[in-house]
């Protein structure tokens, strides 16, 4: 007996009205690019739940080690499609079981009868199917509530489906359902994080990093596009867009004390990212601030580096602790690309002490005796595209 | 004639090739920043998976070591060490590598309890035993798959079934011989600790690898800057990864087991014809290992003899062949005293032809006359 079918529970969207068939063809669209790879596979959505198919069982295994990263999704189950016949449902369901480890297991079998016309009613069903699901195999035991294994049995009027899994999802929206727009890359560990947790909101977003080479490397750039392909993996294209920051960032070195420099470096890597926002029809910035955690994130510094935009800035991780952060990362895949120890463009110019309250007014004073707007553009208009994808790195065939 | 690739192999061509141009263009540290470095860590990094992809098991950790020693010493210590406030109770057998039963035999100076399974004649270990052995306390067993003396292959599913159903402890296997030529990757249920070692496989001798389970925490037995997760300092050698993980791809798509199978059933009806030999393990064993005992001579006499006819042979193992008294192997399969010194083993590899079995048994009929005709007695 191999599995034929995933059939797919909608999330919080299921809750929506109006908007619903949108969110669900967003969610079809995220689904099918994220098993892209995989030949045979086709899909069919419901307005409560989404089918996959694919001839070849070890495709449908791959979907079901992919679904469970993608946003929108709050349950599914791998499912065999069987004619709804009180006998072919016998027959199937033990075909279904025999492929798990039943030894000792407690068991319970759930029915929906969607088609009235079924000749046993819900409660008979679920008897008959117990009784003879329990005559093959006698070591399973019945029990109620939290069963280790559910045989799930549905009736509709042209088939039955059956499953004795079901995975749990990621929940969410689905991604690029609720918008687009611009995360502030570091190549940190809080950075992606931030960008996962507005993709669970259904935000789809480009990405921007801004690199000083030559005193940054390419390693460092690499381990971003890294963390783009990472992050790519929960249901969205994501572009990354690179700026070119060495010159501007001297320009402040030179003309701002060091104490206020790196406030001021995130004022211009705000109006950079305000610049690169509005090319991109972006709505909003994402960045990783957390309250608190360093200089630059105090409610004092925050309120300085805001001044320069009206956009909304989404800051999801402000209320969180490092703690919960890294497990986030390491959950998603991030960490272990975050801690590769190269420097980004924040730690070459590093001040001796930062101003953890600097006063605006101080800022741009000191601001205003350079033309940084005028440098402002012209760096973002230097910026690198790109679509970090599949991974494009030698393949040692020939020493391998 | 070369009859003894259990003891050791040639590597192969195609291996030097990779050891050579790894040598040549990723002799960067991969532990380095620079993009040399990165390159070079890339190289290890896919040499690591696909070593792991290789052996399969579920088995997504792995550490690359100086060898199937370092292996099986960092799998039991490391793990013992790490994990000895779950219990001090350790399980193997009577017919381990040395590398393993040493390594236990130090852990009992150590207050860790250690139980040996016993094997019957054929060098097999018995379930119900290791059933019975496995206790509360058990934290960790080590079962070799085939046996490097005489060729016995355990029942390493059934173990991990037994062990993962009835305890707690984790399953170590030293599969150094079997590596590449028996498939791991076809059990249900496997161990969680894996030992290879690359020299035995036509590749490259002082490297090998110790794969295991992603929930396993072992402890560093080699201290220093930290490589390998720290499990194992020391600048790791990308160009001996790159060699072990392309001799492993090399056997397992290149290996013909049924040809072994041919051969070492011809030859197990040959040696069962002669009165004056016992082929030992000849139906739980491997098909590329064949032990046979003598009687009358001793192991070392029946090489000499061998050795002068173009045919290299080994006594029992090459580890204790410098010991002259009886090996634990051969004592714990309590064959015929008569034939205990005796004991020649003939292994296989990819190379052997037809015509080479045929000679070996041609020298072997010469020395088989000459026992009849008392030498030796």
């Amino acid at each position: 007996m191999n599995w034929n079918t995933i059939l797919i529970r909608y999330g919080e969207m299921s809750l929506k009205g109006k908007n619903k068939s949108k969110f669900i063809r967003k969610l079809k669209a995220n689904i099918k690019a994220a098993l892209s790879d995989l030949g045979t596979v086709t899909m069919r959505a419901e307005r409560d739940r989404m089918f996959i198919y694919a001839e070849k069982p070890e495709e449908l295994d791959r979907a079901v080690e992919i679904l469970p990263s993608i946003f929108g999704i709050q349950s599914f189950s791998p499912i065999v499609i069987c004619e709804p016949t009180l006998e072919v449902i016998k027959e199937t369901s033990l075909k279904v079981l025999g492929k798990t480890e039943t030894a000792g297991k407690t068991f319970k079998v759930d029915v929906k009868r969607a088609d009235k016309r079924f000749p046993l009613n819900t409660g008979e069903l679920q008897q008959e199917l117990g009784g003879h699901v329990l005559r093959t195999f006698p070591d399973l035991i019945v029990q109620m509530k939290k069963p280790e294994i559910l045989l799930y049995v549905e009736i509709q009027h042209e088939a039955a489906y059956i499953s004795s899994h079901t995975y749990k999802g990621a929940g969410g929206m689905p991604v690029g359902s609720n918008g687009h727009s611009l995360l502030l890359l570091s190549g940190g560990i809080d950075s992606p994080v931030a960008g996962y947790m507005m993709m669970k909101r259904g935000v789809s977003f480009d990405a921007i990093h801004f690199a000083s080479p030559p005193f940054t490397s390419d390693l460092a750039k690499e381990k971003v596009e890294d963390i783009v392909r990472q992050l790519t993996k929960f249901g969205a294209v994501i572009r990354l867009h690179v700026i070119p920051f060495t010159e501007l960032q001297q320009a402040i070195v030179k003309q701002v004390p060091s104490n206020l420099s790196m406030t001021t470096t995130r004022r211009m890597m705000m109006k950079v990212a305000e610049q690169v926002r509005k090319d991109t029809n972006s709505l909003g910035l994402i960045t990783g601030d957390s309250l608190g955690q360093v200089a630059s994130q105090t409610l004092e510094s925050l309120t300085a580096i805001n001044e320069v935009t009206n956009t909304p800035i989404l800051r999801p991780l402000i209320a969180m602790d490092k703690l919960e952060i890294i497990q986030i990362a390491e959950k998603i895949g991030t960490y272990d690309i975050s801690i590769r120890p190269y420097d980004d463009c924040c730690t070459v110019f590093t001040p001796p002490s930062n101003k953890t309250k600097p006063q605006v007014e101080k800022v741009a004073y000191y601001e205003s005796f350079q033309e940084f707007d005028d440098m402002v553009a012209e760096v973002a208009s230097q910026r690198v595209t790109t679509i970090p994808s599949k991974q494009t790195e030698e393949d040692f065939e020939d020493l391998l | 004639m070369y009859f003894d690739h259990s003891a050791t192999t040639k590597p192969d061509e195609r291996v030097l090739r990779t050891f050579v141009d790894a040598s040549e263009s990723y002799f960067a540290n991969p532990a380095s920043l620079h993009a040399e470095g990165k390159r070079t860590e890339k190289l290890l990094e896919r040499a690591r998976t696909q070593l792991l992809e290789t052996i399969g098991l579920g088995l997504t950790e792995g550490v690359f070591t100086s060898g199937g020693t370092e292996s099986n010493n960092l799998a039991i210590l490391g793990y013992v060490y790490a994990n000895q406030h779950k219990g001090r109770h350790l399980l193997t057998t009577r017919i381990e590598h040395p590398s393993v039963l040493n390594v236990f035999r130090e852990l009992e100076k150590q207050n860790f309890i250690v139980d040996y399974l016993a094997v019957d004649e054929e060098g097999r270990i018995s379930l119900d035993e290791l059933q019975a052995k496995l206790q509360k306390d058990t934290i960790l067993v080590s079962i070799m798959h085939v046996n490097n003396e005489i060729g016995t292959i355990q029942p390493i599913e059934e173990c991990a079934k037994i062990i993962h159903s009835s305890s707690r402890a984790v399953f170590h296997s030293d599969c150094v011989q079997s590596f590449g030529k028996l498939s791991l990757t076809d059990f249900a249920d496997g161990p969680d600790l894996v030992s290879l070692s690359a020299h035995k496989i036509y590749g490259i001798k002082n490297s090998g690898f110790l794969a295991y389970r992603h929930t396993i925490r072992l402890q560093p037995i080699v201290f220093g800057g930290g490589q390998e997760h720290t499990l194992r300092s020391g600048t790791v050698s990308v160009p001996h990864a790159a060699a072990l993980a392309k001799a492993a791809r090399l056997l397992v798509e290149e290996v013909d087991m049924e040809q072994f199978r041919q051969w070492r059933n011809e030859l197990v009806e040959f040696f069962s014809e002669l009165d004056e030999c016992k082929v030992l393990a000849p139906n739980a064993s491997a098909p590329y290992i064949l032990s046979v005992a003598f009687a009358r001579i001793t192991g070392e006499i029946a090489i000499n003899f061998l050795q002068q006819q173009g045919m290299i042979v080994s006594t029992s193992s090459a580890c204790s062949s410098k010991n002259s008294d009886v090996s634990h192997v051969i004592e714990a399969i309590h064959i015929p005293q008569e034939f205990q010194k005796g004991v020649i083993r003939i292994s296989l590899g990819k190379h052997q032809t037809n015509e080479e079995i045929e000679q070996l048994k041609v020298a072997v009929r010469q020395l088989v006359e000459l026992i009849r005709k008392g030498v030796g007695k």
